[in-house]
């Protein structure tokens, strides 16, 4: 009897199984093959010269100590994480205070849809596009130089291309630009699940609108906000087409502006497996670190 | 009955996904059906493939070969054979990645998708026409003797010649270059815009650069940027970027970056990439205001730049200096040309032979009456204005009164571009030459701008250049 019925059971879990393999069978051949041979690869000399082919030679941890020469992997690292924070930083403020005005009834905002559809609308913007408008928009002789010379506020060009915080400020800008209407929907949607009546009891408690925010609204915005954070982070350490098609490339001045994926597109010229190999790996083992620590951080009130 | 229905479904599912992993297994191999290679040497291939970046040679052969009939922009026929052009444009390296993937495996490939002739810039042409790729055959292979090529200028050549000896290329075009001067700043400035008098205050660098300071008293950038000049000075070095192995800065090329420099500091030039807007800003009369340019196009002068010259050949001269724009100073004819301080050159296309290719007859009669036939090419002279790779069609046009060009104001250049093109020596060239270019301009804009030292461009340089060839030693 008690036999039969755990066979029923287990039958009929079975189809839970098969209903997992299409996402394996993806994951798979998309993810976990190319992961591990990206890996492996990363511990080969494997690359393109002209037309003849240099290896693949093994070659143990070459491919990581050279990376770490020179100290140059640590300046594209700060490099991405300073357009990092210099983007996220307003945008996590900016989607925040949107966010609370929009999901605040008692403020009775109108043309809410509209709104909602215009901040996110640069996000449909491709990335590339962007750039390059931006690019022609800060030319030396383009439209931004011309009107601010036209209004008599400069008399020379300003080179914003040329130094290293315009370029960088530009490039934190955009990203501010494309991402801060997709963070405010977020938090909206985290601060619409917090229950009304939460609300209305601090209300009648006499609780102002700065303190309902901070001691209601924040603490219970918190796994949206360790979200929003954590996928910030990741799409920001691969930060890559807005600052690529700004510099043309180059990461100028002095590759001042050059990130870590920018980094990897240079051994894609020599189509250098194993030295973009290694880079991936790395990139891997930082995302996860940082990742961790977010996670830790923030999490950890909330087991208390 | 439910039961029996989940299973069915379930059963159903998963015979669909492994079904489609079958048919993505089977798609690459079903496809290698064509009639063995063997077989078909004797007779030649029905699909003429060539490989381009831009519909320039299309329109070349559209125009000019006998008997192309055009079907579409990149079908048409020869014959009973097709032409098939495939365009790959070579922003990011493109083109050159797509020969890189398609070329070595040439000779496997089925017979209608050989790739039969493809294309190549200066630039990277020896990548392509190196002994040991053997990508691109030898023209003496294709029964294209050296004499069939005599009337066309040497350094042409020697751009797609192995270490060996072989030519293993061809092109019509002839891209020597020189100095195209704005004639309203030679004539305030100099007092003339005479060519002949032009050229004596550009006859060397040390004149070049006193008309440098001449032309910032008077409002004028003697080039829109420093990248302007690099072409004439890295035709001239004495040794090649790379030699065993180890990259060298040659002495003309340090010639380069400290003219330049004093230029830059001197605010003499400018620092604008090529082809920018900023750099074509003296395509037009500076210090035009908003209502005069009306209508014109969005690049117009506003902001006041003036520039004095600009280094190229005559396809700068016809296509890319805006003569379609009736504001622009060409469509004026306000353009004079002079031989500049170095000979040097700038582009040009070459045609090259698949190694693999079945269509040896047909390909060996596109590249022998594309690059040789003398009433083809003075045709191309006319309708495209190329300056064309042959010494008698150029003397002939050069001595031709009606050939003035309108956007020189009536000169006819073609004499100087001759006498320059006989000047040119390309021996000093290597493979890695587009990369080390790029990389050195781009490191050096740096320098320019203040933002770093020399020093630190160079190893700015030397980091980049072993990025991109990692084979390559740069200290």
């Amino acid at each position: 009897m008690k036999t039969g019925k755990t066979n029923v059971v287990s039958k009929y879990n079975r189809w839970g199984y098969i209903f997992l393999i299409p996402f394996f069978v993806v994951f798979l051949i998309f993810q976990l093959i190319p992961l591990v041979n990206t890996i492996y690869n990363s511990f080969f000399e494997n690359y393109m010269s002209g037309l003849r082919r240099v290896g693949p030679n093994f070659v143990g941890f070459q491919n990581y100590s050279a990376l770490f020469k020179g100290g140059d992997l640590l300046q594209y690292f700060g490099n991405t994480m300073i357009m990092w924070i210099m983007g996220f930083v307003p945008q996590i403020l900016l989607a925040l205070l949107l966010g609370a005005w929009f999901a605040n009834p008692s403020l009775r905002l109108k043309g809410q849809r509209f709104f909602k559809t215009v901040i996110y609308l640069p996000n449909l913007i491709m990335a590339s596009a962007f750039a390059m408008l931006f690019f022609t928009l800060f030319a030396d002789g383009g439209p931004i130089n011309n009107m601010l010379i036209q209004a008599g506020m400069i008399a020379q060009p300003i080179k914003f291309m040329s130094n290293v915080w315009t370029v960088r400020s530009l490039v934190a800008f955009m990203n501010f630009l494309i991402w801060f209407g997709n963070t405010t929907i977020l938090l909206l949607a985290g601060m619409l699940g917090i229950p009304a009546d939460l609300y209305e009891a601090a209300e009648v408690d006499g609780a102002s609108p700065t303190t309902i925010f901070f001691k209601i609204t924040l603490p219970l915005l918190k796994p949206i906000f360790i979200y929003v954070i954590i996928t910030s982070l990741i799409g920001g350490l691969q930060m890559f087409d807005v600052p690529q098609i700004l510099t043309n490339g180059s990461g100028d001045p002095m590759r001042s502006s050059m990130t870590l994926i920018m980094y990897l597109n240079k051994h894609l010229y020599s189509k250098n497996y194993g030295m973009a190999g290694a880079l991936s790996v790395l990139l891997l083992i930082i995302t996860g670190i940082l990742s961790l620590i977010v996670f830790k951080f923030t999490a950890k009130k909330e087991a208390k | 009955m439910r039961k029996q229905m989940k299973s069915l479904l379930g059963l159903s599912l998963t015979a669909a996904m492994a079904l489609g992993l079958v048919a993505c297994g089977s798609g690459s191999s079903s496809k290698s059906n064509g009639t063995s290679n063997s077989a078909k040497n004797s007779k030649e291939g029905n699909v003429l493939n060539i490989e381009v970046w831009n519909d320039e040679f299309i329109n070349r052969v559209t125009d000019h070969y006998p008997g192309y009939k055009k079907i579409n922009a990149t079908k048409g026929k020869i014959g009973d054979v097709t032409v098939n052009w495939i365009v790959t444009p070579s922003q990011d390296n493109a083109y050159q990645n797509n020969l890189d993937k398609v070329l070595p495996k040439n000779a496997d490939a089925s017979a209608d998708k050989k790739v039969d002739i493809f294309l190549v810039e200066a630039d990277y042409a020896l990548k392509y026409t190196d002994a040991d790729a053997n990508v691109a055959m030898k023209l003496s292979d294709l029964g294209i003797k050296k004499s069939d090529l005599a009337d066309q200028y040497k350094y042409t050549k020697d751009v797609v010649t192995d270490a060996n000896g072989d030519i293993r290329g061809a092109s019509w075009q002839a891209c020597s270059a020189g100095l195209i001067y704005n004639r309203d700043a030679a004539k305030e400035v100099l007092g003339t815009d005479d060519p002949a008098k032009v050229q004596e205050s550009v006859k060397d660098w040390a004149s070049y650069n006193d008309t440098a300071a001449k032309m910032k008293a008077a409002g004028y950038k003697i080039t829109s940027s420093d990248i302007d000049t690099y072409r004439v000075y890295s035709n001239n070095v004495s040794a090649p970027w790379v030699k065993n192995g180890k990259v060298t800065i040659d002495p003309n090329i340090k010639a380069w970056v400290d003219d330049s420099k004093k230029l830059v500091d001197a605010g003499e030039t400018g620092t604008a990439d090529l082809w920018s807007d900023d750099w074509a800003k003296g395509f037009y009369p500076g210090g035009a205001s908003f209502v005069n340019n009306k209508g014109a196009d969005n690049q117009a002068n506003l902001t006041g730049e003036k520039v004095f010259g600009y280094f190229g050949p005559a396809w700068l001269i016809n296509f890319s200096m805006h003569a379609d724009d009736p504001a622009s100073l060409a469509a004026q004819g306000k353009w004079g040309f002079v031989n500049g301080p170095q000979g040097f050159y700038w582009g040009g296309t070459w045609i090259c032979a698949a190694n693999g290719t079945d269509n040896k007859k047909l390909v060996k009669d596109v590249i022998l009456k594309m690059t040789t036939d003398k009433d083809i090419l003075t045709a191309i002279a006319k309708k495209d204005s190329d300056c064309v790779n042959s010494k008698t069609v150029l003397k002939t046009l050069a001595s031709d009164k009606s050939f003035g060009n309108k956007i020189l104001g009536g000169q006819n250049p073609y004499q100087m571009l001759a006498d320059g093109a006989e000047k040119i020596d390309m021996s000093k060239i290597s493979i890695y030459d587009q990369g080390c270019n790029e990389e050195f301009q781009k490191a050096m804009k740096n320098y320019f701008e203040g933002n770093a030292t020399y020093d630190d461009a160079i190893k700015l340089f030397n980091k980049a250049v072993v990025e991109k060839y990692p084979d390559l030693k740069a200290e």
